[in-house]
C-alpha cells in the first residue's frame, strides 16, 4: 500500500511540511494501537482455545499453541451444551425479531397513516416506554411471569422480548411511513384494494429500507440480551437457556472445573459467527444501529 | 361525523384500525406498562413475593435506602461513570472519526480520510456487535491479577509487577470503565463520521483556502456543525452509565466487589429481587434508578440547548 506516499503528497498539496507528517504520524499510531486492542482480545481468544492448560498458565500465556486440538470445542459444544443454546437463541430470537417486525410496522402504519381519536396518546404510550429503565419492571415482571405460567418457556421470552422492542421500533417506522407518499396507497385503495392488503403488498415493499435497518437492531439488540434470560429463564430451566448466559455460566464454573480451553472454545463459537455475519453485512449493521440514534 | 350511523367505508376503517392495534397494544400493556404501573406500586408494600399477601409499608423501602451504604456506594459509582465514561469515550471517538474522515486533506475537491479509513471503521466498530456479557467473560481472562493474565504477563515480559486490575478496590471500577469505552468507541466512531459526512463540503473548502489547519478545521469547524450528533452521544452515553449491568455482574470480582467497589443500581436492583427476594426495597431502587435516568436526560437537553444559542 502506498500509505506513506499519499500521506506524502497530501501534505506536499496542502503546502504544510513537518508538523503536519508528525501529527498524521501520530495519529496513525494512535489508531493502528487501538486496532490492535480490538483485534488482539478476540485472536487471542480463538488461539487460547487449543491450549492446554499448562500452556495456559504457564510462564507465557502469550505464546502460540504448540498444536491445535479441538478437543476443547467438542467438550464446550456437547458438555457445556454451546450448541443447544446457540440453536434456542437462534429460535427465540428469528421469532421474536418476525414478531416484533410484524406487530410494530402494523401498529406504526396505523399510527402513521390514520386519523381516529386516541391516535396521539396511543403513540405517547409507545414511546414513554423508552424513557423507562428495565430495571424498574424486573421485580413486577418476574412476578407475573411466575403467575402466568411462563417462567422458564421460550414463549415467555419472545413474547417480552416482542413487547420490549415495540417501543422502539413503533417510534422509528412511525417515522419511517410519514415520509413514504401517500399517493400510492390511497390509488390502490380507489382500485378496491382492502386496506390490509395495501399494508402488506403496497407499504411494506415500500418501507423496505427502514424494515431492514430496525430489524438489524432488533435481532441484534435480542441476540445480546442478558438480563432478560437469566431473570426469566432461572436455574431449573438450563435446557432452555440461552447462549449469552450459557457463556457466562461456564465462565462463573471455570474456577471449579478448570476447564479453560472450553471457555474460550465456547467464547469462541459466540463470537465468529457475529464476526462472520458482521462482516457480511457491516454497512447494514453499522447504519442499522446508528440509524436510531440519527432520528 | 362522530354522531352519525357509521358508514360501511367507516366501519371497515375503524374495524382495520383495531384489527391492526389491538395485538401489539396488548403485548405492549401488559407485559410493559403494566409492569412499570406495579413497580411503583410495589415500591411502597413489602412484598417478598412467595405470598400473595403483602402490607404497604408507605415509604420504608426508600427512607431504608437512604441508610444504605450498599445503595450510596451504587449511586456514587453511577456519578464517576456518567462523569467519567462519556468524556473519555466522547474524546477518544471524535479524534478517530476526525482522522477517518477528514484526517487526509482535501483530494479531487473533497474531503478525505487517512489512508486505511474503510478498514479502520470496519474494525473498531465491531465490539458493538458483541454482547457485554461475552466482553466480560472475554476481559476476564485479559484482566486476571498473576501473570496468567493477558495484560500482567505481556507487563511481567518488560519487568512489572502483576496489577490487580480487578481485585484492587480502587482500581476495579477504572477497569471496568476502560472495557466500556473499549466496547463504545466504535459505535461513536460511526456515529460522528456520519455526522461529519453530513457537513457541507464547501465550508471545509471555504476554510481550506483559509489557510486552516487541522486543528483550526477540528475546533472551529467540525465540533460547533457536530453539535447535535454530539448531544445525542452524550445522552445515549449518560444512559449507559446508568445501566452497567451485564458488565458488571459478569466481569466484576464477587459480582459487584471486591467489597462493593464496583457495584451498580442495576446489580442491586438485580440481588435484592431474586436472591434475597425483597421485592418491595428492589422496586423502590428502581424508582430511584428511573428518576435519576430521567433527571439525567431532562438536565443534559437543557444544558445543552442553551449553548446551542451561541452558533
Amino acid at each position: 500500500m502506498p500509505v506513506a506516499s499519499a500521506e506524502a503528497s497530501t501534505s506536499r498539496k496542502q503546502g504544510r511540511g513537518r508538523s503536519v507528517n508528525v501529527f498524521g504520524g501520530l495519529s496513525h499510531v494512535a489508531l493502528l494501537i487501538w486496532a490492535i486492542l480490538v483485534i488482539f482480545p478476540i485472536v487471542w481468544t480463538f488461539l487460547a482455545s487449543f491450549k492446554t492448560n499448562t500452556e495456559l498458565f504457564g510462564d507465557s500465556p502469550l505464546a502460540l499453541p504448540h498444536q491445535f486440538h479441538w478437543d476443547a470445542w467438542g467438550r464446550a459444544w456437547a458438555k457445556a451444551h454451546i450448541g443447544l443454546y446457540l440453536v434456542n437463541t437462534i429460535k427465540v430470537v428469528a421469532i421474536s425479531t418476525f414478531l416484533t417486525m410484524l406487530f410494530g410496522s402494523m401498529a406504526a402504519y396505523v399510527l402513521a397513516r390514520y386519523t381516529f381519536f386516541g391516535n396521539k396518546a396511543i403513540y405517547l404510550l409507545f414511546v414513554s416506554g423508552l424513557s423507562f429503565p428495565v430495571f424498574l419492571a424486573l421485580a413486577p415482571l418476574w412476578l407475573t411471569m411466575k403467575n402466568l405460567g411462563l417462567l422458564g418457556t421460550h414463549t415467555g421470552v419472545v413474547l417480552v422480548y416482542v413487547a420490549y422492542s415495540l417501543p422502539f421500533t413503533v417510534f422509528f417506522l412511525t417515522a419511517f411511513f410519514r415520509t413514504l407518499p401517500t399517493s400510492v396507497g390511497e390509488a390502490a385503495m380507489m382500485d378496491g384494494c382492502s386496506h390490509t392488503r395495501t399494508f402488506f403488498q403496497i407499504m411494506m415493499p415500500m418501507a423496505k429500507p427502514g424494515l431492514v435497518s430496525i430489524t438489524i437492531f432488533n435481532v441484534i439488540g435480542q441476540w445480546n440480551q442478558y438480563l432478560l434470560p437469566i431473570v426469566l429463564l432461572p436455574g431449573d430451566a438450563q435446557d432452555k437457556w440461552l447462549i449469552t448466559q450459557g457463556i457466562a455460566n461456564i465462565s462463573t464454573n471455570a474456577g471449579y472445573e478448570a476447564d479453560w480451553a472450553g471457555l474460550f472454545a465456547a467464547l469462541s463459537m459466540a463470537i465468529i459467527p457475529v464476526l462472520i455475519v458482521y462482516i457480511i453485512f457491516q454497512r447494514q449493521i453499522q447504519s442499522g444501529l446508528t440509524t436510531g440514534a440519527l432520528k | 361525523m362522530r354522531h352519525g350511523k357509521l358508514s360501511p367505508v367507516l366501519l371497515r376503517k375503524y374495524g382495520f384500525i383495531a384489527s391492526f392495534l389491538a395485538v401489539p397494544l396488548i403485548l405492549y400493556v401488559v407485559f410493559v406498562i403494566w409492569q412499570y404501573i406495579q413497580a411503583f406500586q410495589i415500591s411502597f408494600t413489602n412484598s417478598r413475593g412467595i405470598s400473595p399477601n403483602f402490607d404497604y409499608v408507605g415509604f420504608d423501602n426508600f427512607t431504608r435506602l437512604f441508610d444504605d451504604e450498599v445503595f450510596w456506594a451504587a449511586v456514587r459509582h453511577h456519578v464517576v461513570l456518567l462523569l467519567a465514561m462519556p468524556l473519555i469515550t466522547v474524546a477518544i471517538a471524535l479524534f478517530f472519526s476526525f482522522m477517518l474522515n477528514l484526517g487526509g486533506g482535501q483530494k479531487n475537491g473533497k474531503m478525505t480520510g487517512v489512508p486505511g479509513s474503510a478498514f479502520y471503521k470496519i474494525v473498531f466498530f465491531f465490539p458493538q456487535v458483541l454482547a457485554v456479557a461475552i466482553v466480560g467473560v472475554l476481559f476476564q481472562a485479559i484482566l486476571r491479577p498473576d501473570k496468567s493474565g493477558v495484560i500482567n504477563s505481556a507487563l511481567h515480559a518488560v519487568g512489572v509487577d502483576p496489577v490487580g486490575w480487578l481485585i484492587s478496590p480502587s482500581l476495579a471500577l477504572w477497569t471496568i470503565i476502560g472495557v466500556m469505552v473499549w466496547q463504545a468507541v466504535g459505535f461513536y466512531v460511526v456515529l460522528f463520521s456520519a455526522g461529519m459526512s453530513s457537513i457541507p463540503r464547501d465550508v471545509f473548502e471555504a476554510a481550506a483556502l483559509d489557510g486552516a489547519g487541522r486543528f483550526v478545521l477540528f475546533f472551529r469547524i467540525t465540533l460547533p456543525l457536530l453539535w447535535d450528533t454530539l448531544q445525542v452521544g452524550w445522552v445515549y452515553l449518560g444512559i449507559a452509565a446508568f445501566d452497567g449491568f451485564a458488565l458488571v455482574q459478569v466481569l466484576s470480582v464477587d459480582r459487584g466487589g471486591p467489597d462493593n467497589a464496583t457495584t451498580v443500581l442495576p446489580l442491586e436492583i438485580w440481588r435484592t429481587a431474586f436472591t434475597y427476594s425483597k421485592y418491595g426495597v428492589a422496586s423502590a431502587m428502581g424508582v430511584a434508578l428511573f428518576f435519576m435516568t430521567l433527571t439525567f436526560a431532562v438536565l443534559t437537553l437543557r444544558v445543552t440547548r442553551r449553548e446551542r444559542i451561541e452558533f
